[in-house]
């Protein structure tokens, strides 16, 4: 029990130390020049060694989680996601050595917080393997997949801040809105994270009974106020909330209730960001960007998808076939979690290729990398929670 | 097709861009261009030189960079339409109109159009195979496009480039220098100890590095290309057996697809962690969730025919290995592999009954049938039997007057019997399901039941997949070449002395410009190169410049 709790610890420092490093790397842009070269100042290199230090204990966090379960910490939700975050900062260690570009940082490390406050509202206990996950290449298959997502999403981070740069935001136009659409996504997962740390506090729960799309009788307990109802659902804990109204057999009504509370919280914390700074929040953010080379930074974009790309296919897709042939007697079934690591691979085959083409360097091939990000979260997210398949293990 | 003389007294291929030799600009287009397009180094493709026949014309299609994104993208749409619903395979139906029926019931208005467009079953439609098809062709023809001319130019590039080939590279800078010999042997020096090849020709030098990684696309294309094939091999008979069985404890089947071989369950076995033997730390995972299987497991003798035995004698047969099959762990034996998939527990296995008289309650003794194989007669004494008029292993109700089965399975079993004895030698009938008993007519006897045996079913997969390893080499050679050009990039510097005293600097890599620079940079300072411009980077000269005002 004590190396858990020292494991969580772990997470807990890793957490605060990679939020100081973002306000150091923030100073580190203000003070600094435009970003050519590869040397630093003083701000740029505490917050890189803040950022170390994190990443240390994340990996502590994950190396005792590892020897406290005796299985490699990637089962479930909340710690595949806690470990794709730390692969992310991982990654921009990688590419902050390669470019010495403290612009990166300052956006990297806080999508890695998101993702580790996203990842600590699932369910946190040390679970056991069931028959399926009994197998080294959980380890293999799943860390190696991992590392090449978070690669992957660097390039998003390069691309985001390109974008922010170089998009005109005093005028109107397709591009403005899309920005602010990705900046509106980012507070909508923010909201997830306050709503559901709100109930959880206070404690919140409702007991229902329903009849589920196999028409068999199943129970289910809510964390939010139920807003909808299970299909044929009937209150087990006295004093809930009514719901409002009851859905369909297939529609989980459960996700569906913590969905519109996150979107409704979102909303509330994008308007009250809206009021205090009376400008669209990309507008916020672009001057922490105008430092940032745009050449640099398409390159960054380019170079983390190259590095990136065959670490996830060796993870995603071969390691993930040898072990299917393993554990499900055929390499390859359809499955929508494999189908949407095929659908990456795609996407990122297409990027590669567009870059051949003239016209796709700069802003367009800035705006690929951001919806292959979202494409990878949408297989972390999406496909685990609302397409059933082999994979749903949260 | 006439061939390209250029002014070098090189001939060049009908469609070449950059002459193969010296570099200089041959179409207009080229000429006035501020950068050139360096890609395949301006060599002369099929694709972009004939365009006449209808072959021409599939060629230039499918070698097409363009098309073929086209393709991929169709294919990722395609793929992301077939994962909306639950495809075919996972639904819990067999027949088209059941299938069509549940797609109705649980997604209304959307499942049926999903339906009947044929989305349910969307990796085995026609369309989706011909995209794949049509995407393998692309990987052919364009790679077959590119990489023999590039290959050549590359072998014939010459050291010494014209002065218009340098001066329209991303890369280029100009300027005098004191000593432009001295600049060259310094430039060489340190080039070489950054590792690349150099080559001098007439006070010009050639720097190159990692060529090999412009192979990479092309051997990544041949792995998936490799793949592929491997994939449509799986359609000859005997490469590829995928089969199920379902095995009762205790009974010795042969096992479907793999012919001569037997497989007799032992047992099987359904863990559960428990909160008593579970490690502590699982302790608070279990008490939310509640059980959490641990192990699926089915015990199994593997037997082979012996050579010149006749199917189904058991003495005739070997016993090859003994094995437990668990999850992950498959049974693995002649290229074959067994997996444990699924089970059912509790089956009905026999059930006993006895035969007493009504009146007094008087047992004439008990009998067990055996609800896979039953027999006729069950002889309990001396004029006195029961005879299995007939057998309904999985009764569902009277239909026609007559009682049906709905399946071989013994689920719901239910039998008539004719019971002898010496009181009513004739026989009495009676139908006798669970917790039921019909009779024609007042009988004096009837059968009890008193108990029931049961036991486990597991459902294996038999599998043989002779295309694994050459699946398995496609993906090797797909990760060797896709590591090759992302990893490694193929740079090249080009130094030489113009006119009075002046030296031409210019650089090309096909990826990772900021590194080519840094090189570019360390060489610059130790040889007292001119200064070079990056012809498409325009913000870090105007940026530096404001910085110095500052």
């Amino acid at each position: 029990m004590a190396l858990a709790s020292i494991s969580s610890n772990l997470l807990f420092v890793s957490f605060i130390a990679y939020l100081i490093a973002t306000l150091f790397f923030g100073g580190a842009i203000k003070g600094g020049k435009a970003e050519t070269t590869d040397k630093n100042n003083k701000w740029g290199k505490v917050a890189i060694t803040i950022t170390i230090i994190g990443f240390l204990c994340h990996i502590g966090y994950f190396i005792t989680r590892w020897i406290a379960s005796g299985h490699a910490p990637v089962s479930n939700m909340f710690e595949f996601t806690t470990a794709f975050g730390m692969m992310l900062v991982g990654s921009f260690i990688l590419l902050f050595f390669l470019y010495r570009t403290p612009s990166l940082g300052l956006f990297a490390l806080p999508i890695a917080i998101i993702i580790i406050g996203y990842a600590s509202m699932f369910p946190k206990e040390i679970t056991p393997l069931i028959p399926a996950l009994k197998s080294y290449w959980l380890t293999v298959h799943v860390i190696t997949a991992a590392l090449g997502e978070s690669i992957l999403a660097i390039s998003a981070v390069a691309g985001l801040i390109y974008l922010l740069k170089n998009v005109d935001l005093t005028k109107k136009s397709k591009q403005r809105f899309w920005l602010e659409a990705v900046m509106f996504t980012l507070v909508l997962v923010i909201g997830f994270v306050v709503s559901s740390t709100a109930f959880s506090i206070a404690g919140y729960e409702a007991k229902f009974t329903y009849i589920d799309k196999n028409e068999a009788p199943a129970k289910i307990e809510y964390n939010y106020p139920p807003l909808f109802g299970m299909h044929e659902y009937k209150a087990l804990t006295e004093g809930a909330m009514e719901p409002i109204a009851e859905m369909p057999p297939i529609v989980n009504a459960k996700t569906l209730t913590t969905f519109v509370w996150s979107i409704g919280t979102g909303i509330v914390l994008y308007v009250l960001l809206r009021l205090i700074f009376r400008r669209p929040l990309a507008m916020v953010l672009q001057p922490f960007a105008k430092k940032a080379n745009s050449q640099l930074m398409d390159e960054i974009g380019y170079r983390s998808v190259l590095i990136g790309f065959p670490v996830f296919t060796l993870g995603a897709l071969i390691f993930a076939m040898i072990w299917a042939h393993e554990a499900w007697s055929r390499f390859w079934g359809w499955d929508p979690k494999e189908v949407w690591a095929l659908i990456t691979w795609l996407f990122y085959a297409a990027f590669l290729h567009l870059r051949l083409s003239r016209g796709w360097e700069g802003e367009k091939s800035a705006w690929l990398a951001v919806i292959g990000f979202i494409i990878i979260m949408f297989n972390l997210i999406a496909v685990n929670l609302i397409i059933a398949g082999l994979h749903s293990y949260a | 097709m006439s061939k390209i003389n250029c002014q070098c007294g090189h001939e060049n291929p009908f469609g070449t861009v950059l002459c193969e030799r010296c570099g200089r600009p041959q179409t207009t287009e080229a000429k006035q261009s501020e950068t050139v397009d360096m890609r395949y180094e301006g060599s002369a493709r099929r694709s972009q030189t004939y365009k006449r026949s209808i072959i021409d014309r599939i060629w230039n299609f499918f070698s097409s960079v363009k098309i073929g994104i086209s393709i991929i993208v169709a294919v990722l749409v395609t793929s992301a339409i077939g994962t909306l619903f639950p495809q075919k395979l996972y639904v819990p139906v067999s027949t088209d109109a059941d299938i069509a029926a549940y797609y109705e019931r649980l997604y209304g208005v959307f499942g049926t159009i999903y339906y009947k467009l044929g989305f349910y079953d969307m990796y085995n439609s026609w369309w989706f195979i011909t995209l794949v098809g049509m995407l393998g062709t692309s990987i052919i023809i364009a790679s077959v496009d590119r990489v023999f001319p590039l290959y050549k130019s590359l072998k014939k590039q010459r050291t010494k480039r014209h002065a218009s080939f340098m001066k329209v590279q991303r890369i280029f800078g100009e300027g005098s220098s004191d000593d432009p010999d001295e600049a060259l042997g310094k430039a060489e020096e340190k080039l070489k100890s950054l590792r690349y090849n150099v080559k001098t020709e007439e006070g010009a030098l050639l720097a190159e590095k990692n060529r090999f990684s412009r192979w990479g696309p092309y051997i990544n294309h041949a792995g998936l290309i490799i793949f592929l094939f491997g994939i449509l091999l799986r359609g000859i008979p005997g490469f590829y057996v995928d089969e199920t069985m379902w095995i009762r404890e205790g009974e010795t089947r042969s096992i479907p697809g793999a012919p001569g071989y037997f497989l007799e369950s032992k047992g099987f076995i359904l863990e559960n962690y428990t909160k008593d033997e579970a490690k502590e730390i699982y302790g608070e995972a279990l008490d939310r969730v509640g059980s959490i299987a641990k192990n699926y497991q089915t015990d199994v003798a593997l037997y082979k025919n012996k050579e010149g035995g006749l199917p189904g004698q058991s003495e005739h047969r070997k016993l090859e290995k003994e094995y437990s099959i668990i999850v992950n762990k498959p049974l693995t034996f002649d290229g074959y592999s067994i997996f444990q998939m699924d089970f059912r527990l509790d089956e009905l296995k026999a059930m006993t009954f006895q035969l007493t008289q009504k009146e007094t309650g008087k047992s004439l003794g008990e009998f067990t049938v055996d609800l896979v194989d039953p027999e006729d007669t069950y002889e309990l004494a001396e004029g006195t039997k029961v005879k299995l008029l007939d057998y309904y292993p999985d009764y569902d109700g009277v239909e026609n007057g007559e009682p049906v089965s709905k399946s071989p399975i013994p689920n719901n079993p239910a039998f008539i019997f004719e019971m002898v004895t010496p009181e009513k030698p004739d026989g009495e009938r009676s139908f006798v399901a669970i917790r039921q008993t019909l009779e024609t007519e007042e009988n004096a006897y009837k059968v009890n039941f008193i108990k029931a045996d049961t036991r486990d079913i597991s459902g294996l997969t038999i599998r043989k997949d002779r295309t694994l390893y050459i699946l398995l080499f496609g993906g090797i050679i797909f990760m060797i070449g896709v590591a090759m050009g992302s990893y490694w990039n193929h740079r090249r510097i080009w130094i030489q002395k113009g006119k009075d005293n002046t030296l031409l600097i210019a650089a090309h890599t096909n990826k990772n410009w900021f590194s080519l620079k840094k090189e570019l940079n360390q060489v610059q300072d130790i040889a007292h190169l001119p200064a070079y411009e990056d012809r498409l980077d325009k913000e870090s000269t105007s940026e530096n410049l404001e910085g110095d005002q500052q």
